[in-house]
């Protein structure tokens, strides 16, 4: 069966869950084989095997992660010329697709970034797109080389299918051309406790309707077991840190939940958030654009609704 | 030193934006602009012109259709130098590579110390033609800046990546793109945009790229859209006011309905 290259998304051997997905997807396509970039194997061996990689191509030389993108797209390079996969697949993330951008450009493939859902076909494997904020749905394929897929997360629901996972180090040639954007510096990102972002099943925003106080928000976030998410007037104002903007330019999110409180609902903000599967809205202006958006709202003010729904909401989980 | 900024003409997000009958982005049917997310590529490319103090020269370029100059317009009115336009008949369709490739063509005959994009186009928002970019021309590529600093033959920038905050960094020439957050874009003054009428603007066929017209457009795409559809409007939802302090309550019954608690 054709190998399915998936590039293993992880911090220091921590696999996030679009790992899972991915690898549930490339089982769809042929043999899901993982591909494990830098150290931190053995934190993620576990994971990769569970959601059933066959195979796990170990990449591991300081110069794949002190450079910027150009030497993981490189050994990529090297690892396709190899193994002649009949398809990759790579988390969708600023990273992830530039990644992809470059491997497309080095290997004449043909690049498909954002899927939100990838299926085999008669010609390779199809893929569906959401753009224009979710208006549109678009299904693409591949018609040159090597598929290379960007896929969003939540995209499949992982399937835990127990996989050889057998390991094969693959020795790669860096070059110094692919040497030339350095990571000086790096400063991970402080924990919250809260589930990630983009992963999360549920997720509550807060916008400028918030005044500066996120309590409210988090408080219900939490009540939820939410990851909290802001828009970007929250995040200009300095109310929310950046990495929790959602919208156009800041994370997509697709959660079965998402809970838009103090936000109006412009079209930027819903490029984020459009294809969450259910969505609620508190806000205080019954006009707010974002109730087109909604399955339940309630016209109210934030400051009051949310803290009497945490409240009942902790009480039902008793 | 030169400094290359690539801008593209986008429709604009408010507008019905939609396909036209060979899937391609409807670029004439609604109204167009400067993506405003390359409008903080201009800004960038300005504070780093007037910082420099010297005789940096800013130009914009753009790969698009006749009304893309629209977008050259606009940054010259902000205070970019000269523009540079490729338009071509054959160009029509393409996908991020063969874009990329129109514009790594241009960006050679000009020859550029700092290349500038914008951290993704509003409408297709790949965010990958500035890393095919650098791919290309074998630049170093230091993109998704939120914070760029030019010291000497240096450039810094933050990133503000999903695990960490990095600070990358390269020697001239260099590939950087730039996020919302790296500034604050300018408008136009009214001098600006007097100014901007005298401003060069190069028009450029693919011929005068030394492109073929069977290397981009859609047969040459390396991916092929299937079909496009619009998605159904959400069935409208259910809205409860909390004038009568029900709401609350209201809200907890419908996520105890869905299985959310
Ligand atoms: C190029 C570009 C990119 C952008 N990218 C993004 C992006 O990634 N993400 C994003 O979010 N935006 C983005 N924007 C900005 C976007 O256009 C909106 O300006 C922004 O989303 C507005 O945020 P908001 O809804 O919090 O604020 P507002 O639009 O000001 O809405 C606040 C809402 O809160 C309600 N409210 C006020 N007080 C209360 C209260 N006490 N209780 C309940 N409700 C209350 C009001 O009725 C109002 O509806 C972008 C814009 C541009 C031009
Ligand atoms: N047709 C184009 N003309 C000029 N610059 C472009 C064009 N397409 C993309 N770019 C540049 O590449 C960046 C990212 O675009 P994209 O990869 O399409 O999201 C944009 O912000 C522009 O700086």
């Amino acid at each position: 069966m054709t190998e399915i290259l998936v590039l293993v998304d992880h911090v220091d051997g921590t696999v996030r869950k679009t790992t899972a997905e991915l690898l549930t997807i490339a089982r769809r396509l042929g043999e899901p084989v993982a591909v494990f970039v830098g150290s931190g194997l053995a934190d993620a061996r576990e994971a990769l095997k569970q959601y059933g990689a066959e195979k796990v191509y170990v990449l591991d030389s300081a110069d794949l992660v002190d450079y910027l993108v150009a030497p993981k797209a490189e050994a990529l390079a090297q690892l396709m010329e190899a193994k002649q996969p009949g398809a990759v697949l790579i988390a969708s993330n600023a990273e992830g697709k530039e990644i992809a951008g470059r491997l497309a450009i080095k290997t004449s493939s043909g690049l498909i970034t954002d899927a939100v859902d990838v299926q085999p076909g008669d010609d390779g494997p199809t893929t569906t797109q959401s753009v224009f904020a979710g208006g549109f749905t678009v299904n693409a394929a591949v018609t040159r080389g090597t598929p290379i897929i960007t896929v969003k997360p939540n995209s499949a629901t992982p399937e835990p299918v127990e996989g050889a996972a057998s390991e094969e180090a693959f020795e790669v040639t860096v070059s110094d051309a692919a040497k030339t954007a350095r990571i000086a510096e790096s400063k991970p990102r402080q924990a919250t406790g809260r589930p990630e972002l983009t992963e999360a099943a549920i997720v509550v925003s807060g916008g400028r309707g918030t005044g500066g106080n996120f309590e409210p928000v988090e408080a219900f976030a939490d009540s939820l077991g939410a990851a909290v998410g802001a828009s970007r007037a929250a995040v200009d104002s300095g109310w929310y840190p950046h990495a929790y903007q959602v919208g156009q330019t800041g994370k997509t999110v697709s959660p079965q939940l998402y809970v838009a409180t103090g936000i109006s609902g412009a079209i930027q903000h819903r490029a984020g958030m459009q294809t969450s599967k259910t969505i609620v809205a508190v806000n205080k202006d019954e006009e707010a654009p974002i109730f087109e958006l909604v399955d339940f709202g309630v016209v109210g003010d934030l400051h009051t609704v949310l803290p009497k729904a945490t409240d009942a909401v902790n009480a039902r989980k008793g | 030193m030169k400094i290359v900024v690539c801008v593209k003409y986008v429709p604009d997000a408010t507008a019905n934006r939609s396909f036209t009958a060979d899937h391609t982005v409807d670029r004439v049917g609604v109204d167009g602009m400067l993506s405003e997310l390359d409008e903080y590529a201009v800004e960038e490319a300005l504070k780093i012109r007037d910082a420099a103090g010297d005789d940096t020269q800013v130009v914009v370029l753009t790969v698009g259709p006749e009304q893309a100059r629209a977008a050259i317009l606009k940054s010259l009115q902000m205070g970019a130098d000269e523009g540079v336009h490729v338009s071509d008949d054959a160009i029509h369709g393409s996908d991020a590579i063969a874009t990329s490739l129109v514009l790594a063509k241009a960006i050679e005959a000009q020859g550029a110390d700092i290349v500038l994009c914008g951290m993704a186009s509003t409408d297709g928002s790949m965010s990958v033609v500035p890393a095919m970019l650098a791919e290309r021309l074998g630049l170093p590529q230091v993109t998704f800046g939120s914070e760029v600093t030019v010291d000497g033959s240096t450039v810094r920038v933050r990133r503000d990546g999903d695990a960490a905050t990095e600070t990358i960094e390269a020697s001239l020439p260099v590939l950087v793109s730039v996020t919302d957050q790296a500034n604050e874009p300018r408008y136009p003054s009214f001098k600006g945009i007097m100014a901007a009428k005298k401003k060069p603007v190069a028009e450029l066929t693919l011929s005068d790229l030394g492109l073929d017209a069977g290397e981009v457009g859609m047969d040459a795409a390396w991916t092929k859209v299937l079909d496009t559809q619009e998605r159904p409007p959400r069935t409208a939802g259910t809205v409860v006011s909390d004038e009568d302090g029900t709401g609350a309550d209201q809200l907890v019954e419908f996520l105890a309905g869905q299985k959310f608690i």
